[in-house]
């Protein structure tokens, strides 16, 4: 799905820091208007690789096209384009100066005109809840109000392209929240490119189009949030969506799309084309896997259009908020999620005999790497 | 004892009464370090700056020979202007050897190296993530300067006042290149100099006094500008 005109594109991109490789062959095209998360755990090299789109660093191996152009390696061209775009960086730094005059630096620096400034500021102000701060001193302000004027400062300028790095780390849930908003307002607006990165993944889901998921300076896979969580590509990616189930196993039998994985001796089967004998991870969402009670399986009284019924015993119990997890054994781990509320009905606790089923569709088959 | 307490009562009976040549000798010791100081920092600041923000081959060494620098014998420099403008000297023809400029001059030699040393040291004060920022926000490399010295502006006025007290208070420099020309170039340190040799040390320790006052009224005027 690569969109038809691109306003940046990295191509074959490497960069260490002495020794260290931070970026490795890396590629990523983003489309004009287009809101593009990159997710990745910490020291990942997703503040690297927005640091060289802002072109602060100059990359080791690569090239760097913004708007279809080639960008030099220095020279005055690169303040020209930066000046196209902005970066929130991900400790709000704010100058020793008012709130009025962090934001309307970037627009001096510019040369525009003072009363455009200040018609300019005074509307940021407005649209981020700071009306009223323009006199106070931005060092005194609390995080998500500097991080609110961090915004401002970089919204004013009215960038083609607005990168975020980790807009909401360190700061408490309501001010997350009020920062959250305000990104999603310019992203619906749709004139600004946005690539942002961050770690919380339900922030990826909710704001992006597309997501990438860096993982040791690799751009492991990118898709929209559905192909990211429900089909991840492999091992890891699967690991860091949040994939608590992931069982090893071999195709055994293999017709008309649906496909018998062996697990240890176990049968489960799983929506997918991979050819018999081929080595593959089973991948179950903990929340797709309903718990049924022994007895009132054998009597029958309800039938069940799952595929997958698997005998098990509860090893261990934990509450999270409304919801229980469940350990239980079925020849091999697997982690459920059900309400507390189902849990204490069906008197779940460690030792209870229960069966776990889940859909032929709730699994996810990826291929095992022949390496591992 | 007595000496002490006749010079306290000189000191203020001198600058109550505005006595003309006092007030003469201290304005042109203000004047002079005032510009010297005020040169030094025109060029300190953003040179620093520069040299704060590029890297470049034998940065470490310069910043090195810069600290050595602080340490520069007030009585060499004017050795060296002296040598450099006498009328024999390669820049003699200027003759400006015994003039206010020439201890202008001085004072700047003596003064741009703890300028520039101080001004990378406060700059260095400053985050790098605040440079950062200022260039995401587009600004040049000249923009990027003048915000980080607002930003370290406390250490840089500082250093601009140490600079001052080092102008102000020299006396081998403007002896030698000055030559305490009454009326001309002589300046309150070259005067304590010559009253002390003639015996008149009320004289001297009042301007003494004088010259701490003047000293004192620099560093309210400052801290006042710092608080803004």
């Amino acid at each position: 799905m690569k969109p038809l005109s691109s306003i940046i594109e990295v191509t074959g991109l490497n960069h260490s820091y002495g020794e260290r490789k931070i970026l490795q062959d890396l590629n990523l095209s983003v489309g004009k208007g287009e809101v593009f998360a990159l997710i990745g755990p910490t020291g990942a090299g997703k503040t690297t690789l927005l640091r060289i789109i802002n072109l602060l660093e100059v990359p080791g191996v690569g090239e760097i096209y913004f708007d279809g152009k080639c960008i030099p390696r220095s020279g005055k061209q690169r303040l020209e384009i930066r000046r196209r775009m902005s970066f929130i960086h991900q400790k709000p730094q704010v100058f020793n100066l008012s709130v009025y005059d962090n934001v309307a630096c970037g627009l001096r620096w510019r040369g525009e005109a003072k009363s455009r400034i200040a018609e300019k500021v005074d509307h940021i102000l407005d649209t981020v809840g700071l009306e009223g701060y323009e006199n106070r001193n931005a060092r005194t302000l609390s995080g998500g109000e500097a991080q609110r004027v961090a915004l401002a400062r970089s919204l004013v300028l009215e960038p083609e392209v607005l990168l975020l790095d980790e807009p909401t780390a360190n700061l408490d849930p309501v001010s997350t929240d009020k920062i959250e908003r305000l990104i999603s307002d310019v992203a619906r607006q749709g004139n600004t490119t946005m690539i942002m990165a961050t770690h919380v993944m339900s922030q990826g889901q909710q704001l992006a189009d597309r997501i990438g998921v860096l993982l040791s300076g690799r751009l492991t896979q990118t898709g929209n949030a559905t192909d990211i969580f429900h089909s991840p590509q492999n091992e890891e990616v699967a690991h860091f969506v949040g994939m608590e189930n992931i069982i090893e196993g071999v195709i055994s039998e293999s017709s008309q799309g649906i496909v018998t994985v062996n697990i240890d001796g176990k049968p489960l089967q799983a929506v997918s084309n991979y050819p018999a004998g081929k080595r593959v991870y089973a991948c179950i969402r903990p929340e797709d896997i309903t718990l049924l009670i022994a007895d009132s399986y054998e009597q029958k009284a309800v039938r069940s259009s799952a595929r997958n019924a698997l005998q098990a015993r509860v090893s261990r119990v934990t509450t999270i908020g409304p919801l229980s997890r469940l350990e239980v054994d079925c020849g091999f781990r697997l982690v459920a999620l059900v309400t507390r509320l189902s849990a204490e009905e069906l008197d779940l606790q460690a030792g209870s005999e229960v069966y776990a089923t889940f859909k032929a569709t709730g699994v996810h088959i990826m291929e095992r790497e022949s390496s591992r | 004892m007595t000496e002490l307490w006749n010079s306290l009562t000189k000191a203020v009976d001198l600058i109550v009464s505005l006595d003309p040549q006092v007030i003469e000798i201290a304005g042109r010791s203000l004047r002079i370090s005032g510009t010297a100081c005020l040169l030094a920092a025109l060029i300190c600041l953003p040179l620093g700056g520069f040299i704060h923000f590029h890297q470049f081959p034998g940065k470490r060494a310069l910043i090195n020979i810069v600290q050595t620098l602080f340490f520069l014998p007030t009585v060499l420099v004017g050795l060296l202007v002296f040598v450099l403008f006498c009328r024999t000297g390669p820049l003699g023809f200027f003759g400006i050897l015994l003039t206010p400029t020439a201890m202008v001059i001085g004072q700047m030699i003596l003064v741009i190296p703890l300028l520039l040393g101080l001004t990378i040291s406060a700059l260095s004060g400053v985050s790098k993530e605040t440079v950062d920022t200022a260039t995401s926000l587009g600004a040049s490399g000249f923009q990027t300067i003048q915000l980080v010295l607002r930003e370290a502006k406390y250490a840089v006025l500082a250093a601009v006042i140490l600079g001052f007290g080092r102008a102000i208070s020299e006396v081998g420099c403007a002896m030698l290149v000055g030559g305490n020309i009454r009326g001309f170039t002589r300046i309150v340190t070259t005067s304590i100099t010559l009253e002390t040799a003639k015996g008149d040390f009320e004289l001297a320790i009042a301007l003494g006094i004088i010259l701490l006052s003047l000293a004192l009224i620099i560093s309210i005027a400052l801290n006042r500008l710092q608080q803004r």
